[in-house]
């Protein structure tokens, strides 16, 4: 399907809560420096499937997977990977804004910080650029200082890009990261993603199909458990080849 | 109007009333004694003089010595609470599996069940011998054993209130800790503690108004002697301790050496007094910082 090369590889993915199987054998290879949509209807398995991409159901009771997950080629559940280097390979924005209770500088070098740099200079330039990448640096340059908290939604969930741009990582997951916003925000959050996917490879979750459309190279459809279709956007949205995907799509269910 | 809802609203009023009536008249008590002693001896004596003795034929009357003594343990019981019961804290939320954490917190709070006599006697003759092997100085009573073990007691307070505290704060916190690469000791100490703590300084302060009030422990193996010391190898005496003795012993009801309890006690309840306030103020303010 695609002559760039892959980024974020599944082969053969089952993942499990307890006795529940959540993904079933699911196979996918996400380009780089493109965007690619999960969509489908609540259940289907889609955040579980973008939070095995960070290991971050790594923590959950019960959770656990067979398969594999091949970033850059690499199996990222093999025994020697450090989850915390592989987090910041691979950002994530959530669904809730969730900026730290701390000020606007501190929580974008906050990942700069825990990784022990301490150059102040260091810290200012990274801050400034990933705000700027962020597009908040012309909001906020006034009151780094200031809490995080004190900014509105929208702000907040570019205040977490931004933190999340910091670390300079390759790949962005976004779990459904304009669900909380309103329209402005939320139409401010998918420019940003057009801009930041020259130099990321995006990986979004959304419930929102017209967002799907708008911001994604290629969408996959999930539907109980499984990876029902998976190709470019634009095929997806005119002519599914699937019924369920189809019936998704035009609203049939969902 | 039934009868019966009456009369069951009257005994639920009665039941509110005398609780209230009750510390009204302990306050009454302190209060009115406290006052007459106050009537005697001036309060600048009481607060700068820097020797209590009472009960001896040079009276002095400095609570100094004795706000030191409460002060040395307390501090002692919290220097050695606060590390370990915020360390049980951190291990319960971030690292512990569910079903062990099942087991290990009624089993904490067994601790806080071990009555405090029981505590006093451990402290005694089996944490003062033992420290004694390796601190030449330390003398049969001090205030080092008895912190140490009013620290033990206290931890199942401060761990488990701060662990309330810690697994309050949002799950998207912790996982925008985890989703910028922080290891999980970098996401405990990092953005848990510091999220919560409010929280669990608000159980530190409940710890140290408990140590503060604490009598057996102390009184068991602090020893009995008012002195103005930070110095822990050595016999001090508390407030409480002062108290204890005093009501056991024979000093004659209605004289100014009786009257120094409720002084004492009045001092005692001031402390723990602004404590519980400070803890209900903090609590109140930040509380609902996430809501």
């Amino acid at each position: 399907m695609t002559k760039k090369q892959s980024k974020l590889e599944a082969n053969n993915l089952d993942a499990y809560y307890g006795d529940f199987q959540a993904l079933k054998n699911i196979n996918i290879a996400m380009e780089e420096k493109a965007v690619t949509a999960f969509i489908g209807p609540s259940g289907c398995g889609k955040s579980t499937f973008l939070r095995t991409l960070n290991r971050m159901n790594d923590y959950i009771d019960g959770f656990r997977i067979q398969g594999q997950i091949l970033l850059d080629g690499r199996d990222i559940y093999a025994t020697d990977v450090r989850v915390d280097e592989l987090r910041k390979e691979v950002g994530m924005v959530f669904q809730k804004p969730n900026p730290f209770p701390k000020t606007i500088y501190e929580n974008v070098v906050y990942g700069l910080k825990i990784q022990g740099i301490k150059d102040k200079k260091i810290l200012q330039e990274a801050c400034e650029k990933s705000l700027q990448q962020a597009a908040l640096w012309n909001e906020v340059k006034d009151k780094l200082d200031k809490s995080a908290l004190a900014l509105s939604g929208g702000q907040q969930q570019r205040l977490c890009i931004a933190r999340a741009l910091a670390i300079q990582p390759s790949v962005i997951l976004m779990d459904e990261p304009a669900s909380a916003l309103d329209p402005i925000s939320t139409a401010k959050i998918e420019e940003l993603i057009h801009e930041l996917k020259k130099n990321y490879t995006i990986v979004i979750v959304t419930h929102n199909m017209q967002q799907a459309g708008r911001v994604s190279d290629h969408t996959a459809f999930f539907y109980m458990g499984e990876l029902v279709e998976y190709a470019k956007t634009k095929t997806m949205f005119t002519s599914p080849s699937d019924t369920r995907t189809q019936n998704y799509i035009t609203g049939r269910f969902g | 109007m039934r009868v019966q809802e009456k009369i069951i609203e009257g005994l639920l009023w009665l039941s509110a009333a005398i609780t209230i009536l009750v510390t009204a008249s302990i306050i009454w008590v302190l209060l009115s004694e406290s006052i007459q002693f106050f009537s005697e001896v001036s309060i600048v004596r009481f607060l700068t003089e820097k020797e209590w003795t009472p009960l001896f034929a040079d009276k002095k009357f400095g609570i100094m010595p004795l706000v030191a003594g409460t002060f040395l343990t307390t501090a002692i019981a919290i220097a050695v609470a606060l590390p370990i019961g915020l360390t049980i804290a951190i291990y319960l939320n971030e690292y512990a599996h569910a079903r062990f954490k099942t087991i290990i917190k009624p089993l904490l709070e067994v601790l806080a069940t071990i009555p405090t006599v029981v505590y006093g006697f451990f402290a005694l003759t089996v944490v003062t011998p033992f420290l004694q092997s390796f601190i030449p100085g330390l003398a049969g009573f001090n205030a080092l054993s008895a912190g140490i073990v009013m620290g033990v007691m206290i931890i199942p307070m401060i761990s488990s209130l701060s662990e309330d505290a810690i697994s309050a704060v949002p799950r998207s916190l912790r996982e925008a800790a985890y989703g910028m690469g922080s290891t999980r000791l970098q996401t405990a100490f990092g953005v848990m503690v510091p999220a919560a703590s409010s929280g669990i300084l608000v159980s530190v302060i409940l710890a140290i108004s408990r140590a503060v009030g604490e009598t057996m422990i102390v009184a068991i193996a602090a020893g009995q002697q008012p002195r103005l010391t930070l110095n822990p190898l050595v016999p001090i005496e508390t407030i409480t301790t002062y108290i204890v003795q005093v009501s056991m012993g024979d000093v004659p009801h209605g004289s100014l050496e009786y009257r120094t309890i409720f002084a004492a006690g009045m001092t005692l309840f001031v402390f723990t007094f602004l404590l519980n306030n400070l803890s209900f103020w903090i609590k109140k303010k930040y509380q609902e910082k996430y809501d």
